[in-house]
């Protein structure tokens, strides 16, 4: 079955999302009319990425972000042409020009680009790969997504579709309940922070954006962001409870109502 | 006679119309007329402008009314008045249009604003080569585990079937946790 689609209806910070959510390991390709992109996960996490049409080889990268000189970059692409990254990174960090950690750390960057690159594309096919697993000849990270999908949410600033993912501001958030999520370790800015300690099943949206002082926009903005990194979920306001019986059967007590259902429900087995 | 009402909802070519075609006892009174939208056509030729409407006759005295709300958005003052009164409702997304999930949740949200009954969400046309499966589409609606997300092929009568007992042991059940 097929997680395919177009950027135009599913954006690329909904799909991060979803792979984050479904611990997805695999390969996301996305294909623009003159580029396309791969990033590849592992458990949910970013692993690795590229762009087709650019170099990406660890020499490349490591040159473009000055830690090594444009002389030994050219003395690495003759002697070392047919390494792979791992083993160029490990003759790199023997050699002394590099430490693993100024690897790890500028590949992390580097990949972090490329979905901030991504962020922009509205248009363009995707198509995501079970089979095709980060490469094993390149050096991968570990990186989680929360981050990304919020600076990814923050890019979005088409009011009708903010308004199309929260269609009301009279409802409620509550924090999901999502074992091993931990909120310190998600970089919120400071309205961000200034709407979630609102957050509460009897404040509304609509309220917490009066005592925040934010507009429909920005509150949408913020609350788009938290709901699409799974920190909150909307629910009902608490307080409006409408009783079932007053909603659809008054007439009847429960004990006729729950009768009915069960005739219903053997009617249509029997169908 | 009691009658009791259950709502069919989803976005354009989501497949309301012939979900209650495959269960209803009637020929579904259907308010189709040929699409002027040369976008919308391309997928399919009709649509329903007002309400779909079936029935299912349980006994004498009691008669499901099964009614599906048009799709295209600008018919959706329809909505709230056919939503008024319902035992519970269907959310049918097409599983193989990831297009219209954002528009299937938006749905989702405003109709549980109008009544907050019951619901279940089919995943229909899971068939296709191209849909969805369950797991992600339960995370692209964003829905919360609790929510019945059931596979649904809505011409097959046995599967819609699967879909309404599935809606009626919810209603059940909050009915019972009501105490």
């Amino acid at each position: 079955m097929a997680l395919r689609g177009n950027l135009r209806d599913f954006t690329v910070t909904q799909l991060l999302n979803l792979i984050n959510l479904a611990n997805k390991t695999g390969t996301l390709i996305v294909e623009a009319p003159s580029v396309s992109a791969q990033v590849s996960f592992r458990g949910g996490k970013l692993a690795y990425a590229k762009f087709d049409q650019e170099d990406n080889a660890l020499a490349a990268i490591l040159r473009r972000s000055n830690k090594l000189s444009l002389n030994q970059y050219h003395v690495i692409r003759q002697r070392a042409g047919q390494m792979t990254d791992k083993e160029l990174g490990l003759l790199l960090i023997n050699a002394g020009y590099v430490t693993q950690e100024d690897i790890l750390v500028n590949l992390q960057q580097y990949f972090i680009d490329i979905i901030r690159r991504l962020f922009t594309w509205v248009e363009g096919l995707f198509r995501f790969e079970n089979e095709i697993l980060p490469p094993e000849d390149r050096v991968n990270i570990r990186l989680d997504l929360e981050n990304l999908i919020i600076e990814g949410s923050r890019q979005l600033r088409e009011w009708e579709q903010l308004q199309d993912e929260i269609p009301s501001l009279e409802m409620s958030m509550k924090f999901t309940d999502r074992p091993g999520a931990n909120i310190r370790n998600i970089n919120l800015s400071v309205e961000e922070w200034r709407v979630i300690s609102y957050v509460n099943p009897k404040n509304t949206i609509q309220q917490i954006a009066r005592a925040t002082k934010m507009n429909d926009l920005e509150i949408r903005r913020i609350i788009y962001g938290l709901l699409q990194a799974g920190l909150l979920e909307i629910i009902r306001p608490a307080g409006i409870i409408l009783p079932f019986s007053s909603r659809v059967l008054s007439s009847q007590d429960r004990e006729k109502q729950k009768s009915l259902v069960n005739r219903l429900i053997d009617a249509i087995r029997s169908m | 006679m009691q009658t009791v009402k259950m709502v069919v909802t989803g976005p354009f070519n989501a497949g309301k119309t012939e979900f209650i075609r495959s269960v209803s006892e009637i020929e579904v009174v259907s308010t189709e007329r040929k699409i002027s939208s040369s976008r919308d056509r391309k997928v399919k030729e009709a649509t329903t402008v007002a309400m779909d409407f079936g029935r299912i006759t349980v006994d004498e005295d009691l008669v499901l009314y099964l009614f599906g709300t048009p799709g295209q958005k600008r018919f959706d003052f329809m909505w709230e008045i056919l939503s008024e009164g319902m035992l519970g409702f269907i959310v049918m997304v097409d599983s193989s249009r990831p297009e219209t999930f954002r528009e299937a949740r938006s749905i989702l949200e405003t109709f549980r604003a109008y009544a907050p009954t019951p619901y279940v969400v089919a995943a229909n046309k899971q068939d296709l080569e191209d849909s969805w499966e369950m797991e992600d589409m339960r995370h692209a609606l964003r829905l919360d585990p609790k929510v019945k997300l059931i596979k649904c092929i809505a011409s097959e009568r046995k599967s819609v079937k699967t879909v309404l007992l599935e809606l009626l042991y919810c209603i059940l059940a909050e009915m019972e946790s009501e105490g």
